[in-house]
């Protein structure tokens, strides 16, 4: 079946080309509609922002709301619609959303985040030796990605790392383009069960972990945490902290994989690699679609009227690809040194774990290239299976061999 | 060069503390922004400066 394609009607999300790089849509829309409307799979309609600056606006201006109970706030996946009813506080405004995050906060400063780093340093190890013992090809995704992501975050959590297979493949329901709002539901209500069991679990032995504590000082009737609201936060950091950074993890490495003088760069010089990271942290760009708002009144955004009630989407890998701010943004380049991109948000609802995820990204990317210098993916890299659609971008297995 | 920080703002990104960290520290239990040196000298200004902007919640001034 054919539809027309009118500036109206555009389907989202585009369509990537190269894998590694924004839809090139993305481009013209910058230049030409820099605020440009469009269909979204879930029907309705919402505002793309493309332009860096007008992204940064969007993200920090309090004209554009978070808060998921709106009407018409905008989702891209049939089952986000069950979640916003009641959201995690990611979905919702200043002063509810700082009253959750400040209970979280202490697990995620910098000097906490130090002290984490020899035990990630540890499990990373751990996992590429039991990787090189293993024969090629192997998936990176499945022995290394995922298991480093989950192990840290469990541990933060203090999730049980033996129930990994049973989480990440619920998790996976709930991010996946291709899930049905049925198949949403059914895996929300078993995270639910599950997250609800531990809680209880917590309650009668509280341990040196974060939902410990959660549970200890803040949960309903000590606290003012309702049991639901402690629920999805967790299943919020989980899910946030186990698929983002394993996405950024196996997609790092094939960007460095493909970029060999830059790979090359890094070694001669390790000094590079926190730049390194905020340079893929750009490139990549991975939570593209997750930064979606409403607009609370009536604005203005690049010449574009915007009514109350109109959803937004504010293109992270368009504004980390705008030429005004970074040239030849196509180039993947260690140098760069920028750290003003928005791959984890700008605002207040900036990622919470964004410290921790430099931490694991330093000592992932240092620790891999070094173990394994002769790695390569072991497919062409235009054949791996891209998440295509999904919340965060990356790729559901990549073959390595060395 | 003087500058300011809001703590009724700040979110805890721990920005400011990451790119200027002698300028900026992070209080211990709510993460929120103390500024060690609100007028750093010359040689630490550039990097300030950037945390300035990087600021996620518009808590960070420059006078």
């Amino acid at each position: 079946m054919s539809q027309t394609t009118t500036p109206d009607s555009r389907s989202f999300p585009l369509r990537r080309q190269c894998p590694l790089a924004p839809p090139p849509e993305y481009d013209r829309l910058r230049a030409e509609e820099p605020v440009s409307k469009v269909r979204l799979p879930t029907g309705g309609a919402a505002w793309l922002v493309t332009r860096y600056e007008d992204v940064r606006t969007v993200l920090s201006s309090p004209v554009f709301s978070a808060d998921g109970t709106r009407p018409g706030f905008p989702t891209l996946l049939p089952g986000q619609a069950q979640v916003l009813r009641r959201p995690p506080f990611i979905r919702m405004d200043p002063p509810q959303h700082s009253f959750y995050r400040r209970m979280l906060i202490q697990e995620f400063t910098l000097k906490r985040i130090k002290t984490m780093r020899p035990g990630i340093q540890a499990s990373v190890n751990r996992l590429l030796d039991d990787l090189l013992a293993m024969t090629p090809p192997v998936d990176l995704v499945e022995a290394f990605a995922l298991p480093v992501s989950s192990l840290v975050i469990c541990q933060l959590l203090g999730v049980p790392y033996d129930d990994h297979e049973f989480f990440q493949s619920r998790s996976k329901v709930g991010v996946s383009g291709q899930s049905t709002a049925e198949q949403f539901a059914a895996a929300l209500g078993e995270l639910r069960a599950y997250m609800d069991g531990l809680i209880t679990r917590k309650q009668q032995e509280p341990g040196d972990d974060l939902l410990s504590k959660l549970v200890t000082e803040h949960l309903e009737p000590v606290g003012e945490l309702r049991r639901d609201e402690l629920l999805m936060m967790c299943l919020m950091l989980l899910n946030a902290g186990h698929e983002t950074t394993a996405n950024m993890i196996s997609l790092g490495t094939v960007a460095l994989l493909e970029h060999p003088d830059q790979l090359a760069a890094l070694r001669e010089n390790p000094e590079l690699l926190p730049d390194a990271i905020e340079e893929l942290l750009r490139y990549l760009s991975i939570a593209d679609l997750v930064t979606t708002r409403i607009a609370a009144e009536e604005t203005e955004l690049s010449g574009t009227r915007i009514r109350a009630g109109e959803g937004v989407i504010a293109l992270l890998a368009a504004a980390d690809w705008d030429p005004a701010v970074f040239p030849e943004p196509e180039r993947l380049d260690v140098h760069r040194g920028n750290r003003h991109h928005v791959a984890f948000g700008y605002g207040v609802h900036q990622c919470l774990g964004q410290n921790l995820a430099r931490a694991e990204l330093e000592i992932v990317f240092a620790t891999l290239f070094e173990r394994i210098p002769a790695l390569r993916v072991a497919v062409p890299v235009d054949e791996l299976p891209y998440k295509h659609g999904n919340l965060a971008y990356g790729v559901h297995e990549l073959p390595v061999t060395w | 060069m003087r500058i300011t920080a809001d703590t009724t703002i700040c979110i805890s990104a721990g920005m400011c503390a990451l790119t200027a960290p002698g300028v900026f520290d992070q209080g211990d239990n709510d993460g929120l922004v103390a500024v060690v040196l609100p007028d750093p000298p010359e040689e630490l200004r550039k990097a300030a400066a950037e945390a300035v902007r990087l600021c996620p919640s518009g808590a960070l001034g420059i006078r």
